[in-house]
């Protein structure tokens, strides 16, 4: 009997058409769990660094994680990956909703798609009944319009559809993957997708999943919830609204978008509005909220409510949203909730990827008043910044015209655009674009993660730890008071003597050790929620969660039948982490490409960046080109990692 | 039997489609309680509360195992309710031939909400106690009532009638004549 996960995953050739259902292999768990740790050593096991992302050789795997579907509150992520287009590195991206759970219930752990399909189909599963479709008269579709259709030929209003739209279909480096209220968005991976002719793939399933020892796994569920009742009922105070609750950040929900619409940057990640949240402001923008949100919205089995229904000129439901992606199309076009929220609509239909897509037509706006693009690059544009936006993301998911060369998101199309275009292309972080922020002075923790977070995303390697101190001792010590969530009580005395100004303020505080130490921290639980398909808005993200590093080793062990402490999980999840840096390193990654935009902080310490750096890699067990070492690698059992860097000259032999 | 009023437990679970975040957690936990053993296992495709869902159409009704119905209906409204159009099948609570709910998923056999009636009472069934949203609320209340007390028919009695209903009395009583005699 396998418990948690159900042992089994699907295989297709797209190809041939071949569809196979393949036990795996029950010792990946203790050493990978699930989710993005098997998916890693899948990659490891079956793509070589040298596959193209758009090639028939790439795979395209959505994982469920280990706990997704059991009763855990949260459990329904799955956790996609391929070869990213824009990244060309390994790329994942995670999305929460119902479809990982249904998976499971359909009785797999993974679907792994290789291949290209001669033509245009959609994988529908049913169980134990798997057929690939024809999708031809689904090609051009938006996301959910074909997700519905889906839905209707299956006549199965149950199934769960994870689907491209013409951004997809055409192979844009920032194409999403939509599903109902969720989707997997970064770094290309709807490209992929539809490099494998792949339309959607429809999934229902009625079986059970099973729990290992159920009275323990029930126990710490249910002081979970009650936790997660009792702190929505206490918000932390100190911080501002959408940091002080569980969750996403909480955007569905609140009015006040001070702290975004002044300390986020606009455009092109350019311009910071002091003094834009007015009063008649906060006003219109909460009347458009309240007009265009129809419901708040939760993903599988989780009491938070961090998407909502948003209807544009209709009183049900056009499409779901949340988090962030509420303001970035406002934002990069200097406009208004209202637009942000009608052209998210169009976005989402055309699935892409909500930080990536508002930003590259606010840098070909920058390229056009530069006058590095040509008004012949723009035929028939319309000359206000929202008919712009509409027009371009029009040819961008078309490929039509200077669209073609955007939809390779801004680091590759400055490169041929050339002209000084590269320039313009300033808030990438290992050519992906980043949330539009602009800050003052260096915070050390935040440029180890953004350095060395492997998704090239902030929000995957942050959370636990908060993002800058409070203003007083008192109310620090307040904060700490109730803290179990902490690895050990030194992180407590760094964040109680950490000050906004003085001897103890960044950049030279935290110390580089406890810089470390704190980093360390948040992206391990990063990494076990992505091995466990647990939702980082209960763990790894919010302050103060439900899921922690003491409480996880018993769940996973009584959902699993595992024997799991805390020093077990640590080692998998170091494991998992390294395995990942070392398909990257496999595929040319090294300490040059980990660095924040140059414009991401105006005081930099060059010094001190490298000493963090420095000392980052060695309490990772890295060597000084960000590249694991020998020992590191055979301690964590990845021997055959380690031969590997040696017959590539990554590692020295001996 | 006596005529006079006397007092009857009302249990009921009130349901506010407007708060439900359509997170099927009464599903899971429903599934989970009443696997056997219990929680060893969770499967909404067994659970006795089904969210009746079409996000697109901002519909989402959490319904209710109720009785088995051996047939479907002949026809079938549609209400339209604050600008929502609803099948009639989105309120009903039957376990009938016209749609997957409420079947065991092995077997088929129709699955009824026992409001988990368990040993030791619980303080409210499941799905109220995973539902933070308050989609879901538990109601007990007394009520008087006046009349002949109902007899609760016991297992025996309940596995009769399903037979009946199955083979029909004529049969069952030949079976169990026959069966008699043989004994």
């Amino acid at each position: 009997m396998r418990y948690a996960e159900t042992g089994f995953n699907l295989e297709v050739d797209l190809t041939r058409g071949n569809i196979e259902c393949v036990a795996t292999d029950p010792k990946l768990v203790p050493l990978h769990l699930g989710g993005l740790g098997t998916n890693a050593r899948h990659f490891w096991d079956r793509v070589p660094p040298e596959t193209e992302p758009y090639a028939p050789e790439n795979h395209l795997v959505f994982g469920t994680g280990l706990l997704c579907g059991t009763p855990a509150p949260g459990s329904n992520r799955t956790i996609v990956s391929a070869i990213s287009p824009q990244t060309r590195l390994f790329g994942y991206a995670m999305m929460g909703g119902f479809f990982g759970p249904e998976l499971k219930h359909a009785g797999y752990d993974k679907i792994v798609l290789r291949g290209r399909s001669p033509e245009w189909v959609y994988l529908h599963i049913h169980d134990g009944k798997v057929e690939l479709r024809d999708a031809k008269h689904f090609v051009g579709l938006g996301t959910l319009e074909s997700a519905e259709l889906i839905r209707q030929e299956l006549r199965d209003p149950k199934a769960q559809v994870s689907s491209i739209g013409l951004a997809g279909e055409n192979r844009v480096f920032f194409a999403s993957i939509e599903q109902g209220r969720s989707s997997a968005s970064r770094l290309g991976l709807g490209g992929v997708m539809g490099d494998k002719r792949l339309k959607a793939i429809a999934v229902r399933g009625t079986g059970d999943i099973q729990i290992a020892h159920p009275p323990e796994y029930m126990a710490i569920c249910k002081e979970v919830l009650e936790f997660i009742e009792k702190r929505n009922r206490n918000p932390i105070p100190g911080v501002m609204p959408i940091l002080a609750g569980l969750g996403s950040p909480q955007e569905m929900a609140i009015h006040d978008e001070k702290w975004h619409t002044e300390n986020f940057a606009w455009g092109n990640a350019r311009h910071r509005r002091k003094g834009f949240w007015t009063e008649e402001i906060q006003k219109s923008w909460t009347g458009t909220m309240e007009r265009m949100r129809t419901r708040l919205l939760s993903c599988h089995n989780c009491p938070m409510k961090c998407g909502a229904a948003i209807s544009v000129d209709t009183r049900l439901c056009s499409y779901m949203m949340k988090c962030f992606s509420k303001l970035t199309y406002t934002m990069a076009a200097m406009s208004d909730l209202d637009f942000g929220l009608r052209i998210a609509q169009k976005a989402t239909e055309h699935g892409v990827d909500a930080f990536s897509a508002p930003q590259t037509m606010a840098f070909a706006l920058e390229l056009y008043e530069a006058g590095i693009l040509k008004p012949t690059d723009f035929p028939g544009m319309p000359l206000d910044n929202e008919g712009a936006f509409y027009w371009l993301l029009d040819r961008i998911v078309r490929r039509e015209g200077i669209g073609d060369v955007l939809a390779d998101g801004t680091y590759w199309a400055a490169k041929r655009i050339g002209n000084g275009a590269e320039a313009y292309a300033h808030n990438n972080i290992k050519k992906t674009e980043q949330l539009p922020l602009k800050l003052g002075m260096l915070n050390p923790i935040y440029f180890l993660m953004y350095c060395t977070g492997e998704k090239a995303n902030i929000t995957q390697i942050e959370g636990n730890f908060p993002q800058a101190p409070f203003a007083t001792r008192e109310e620090r010590e307040a904060f700490i008071r109730d803290w179990p969530q902490v690895p050990d009580e030194r992180f407590k005395q760094w964040f109680v003597e950490w000050e906004l100004r003085g001897e103890k303020s960044i950049p030279s505080y935290p110390t580089i050790d406890a810089t470390c130490e704190i980093v360390n921290w948040q992206e391990k639980m990063h990494y076990i929620d992505d091995a466990t398909g647990l939702c980082a808005g209960l763990s790894s993200f919010p302050l103060k969660p439900p899921y922690h590093l003491h409480n996880l080793p018993a769940l996973i062990s009584a959902g699993a039948g595992l024997e799991l402490d805390e020093a077990g999980l640590d080692r998998v999840t170091r494991r998992n982490r390294n395995l990942v840096r070392c398909l990257n390193i496999q595929r040319g990654l090294r300490r040059a490409d980990e660095r924040p935009p140059d414009d991401h902080w105006k005081n930099r310490f060059p010094e001190l960046e490298q000493k963090l750096l420095d000392e980052y890699y060695k309490f990772k067990g890295w060597n000084q080109d960000g590249v694991p070492t020998r020992e590191t690698l055979l301690e964590l059992g990845l021997d055959y990692v380690y031969e590997d860097f040696v017959r590539r000259g990554i590692l020295e032999g001996g | 039997m006596s005529k006079k009023p006397r007092k009857k437990l009302v249990k009921r679970i009130k349901i506010d489609v407007d708060k439900c975040n359509g997170c099927r957690a009464c599903e899971v936990i429903c599934s989970s309680f009443h696997a056997v053993p219990r929680y060893s296992s969770a499967n909404p495709a067994r659970s006795r509360i089904r969210v009746i869902r079409d996000p697109l159409a901002d519909i989402y009704v959490p319904v209710y195992a109720g009785e088995y119905a051996a047939a479907q209906c002949a026809g079938r409204n549609e209400y339209t309710i604050d600008g929502k159009r609803y099948e009639e099948c989105s309120f009903c609570r039957a376990s009938c031939p016209s749609r997957p709910l409420f079947k065991e998923a092995d077997s088929g056999l129709p699955l009824k909400c026992d409001m988990c009636e368990s040993d030791p009472t619980l303080e409210q069934p499941k799905c109220v106690e995973w539902c933070l949203a308050q989609a879901l609320v538990y109601e007990e209340r007394e009520e008087e009532v006046v009349g002949e007390e109902e007899a609760a028919p016991d297992e025996v009695e309940l596995g009769l009638e399903a037979l009946a209903a199955k083979h029909g009395w004529q049969t069952l009583l030949d079976t169990v004549t026959r069966l008699t005699k043989r004994g």
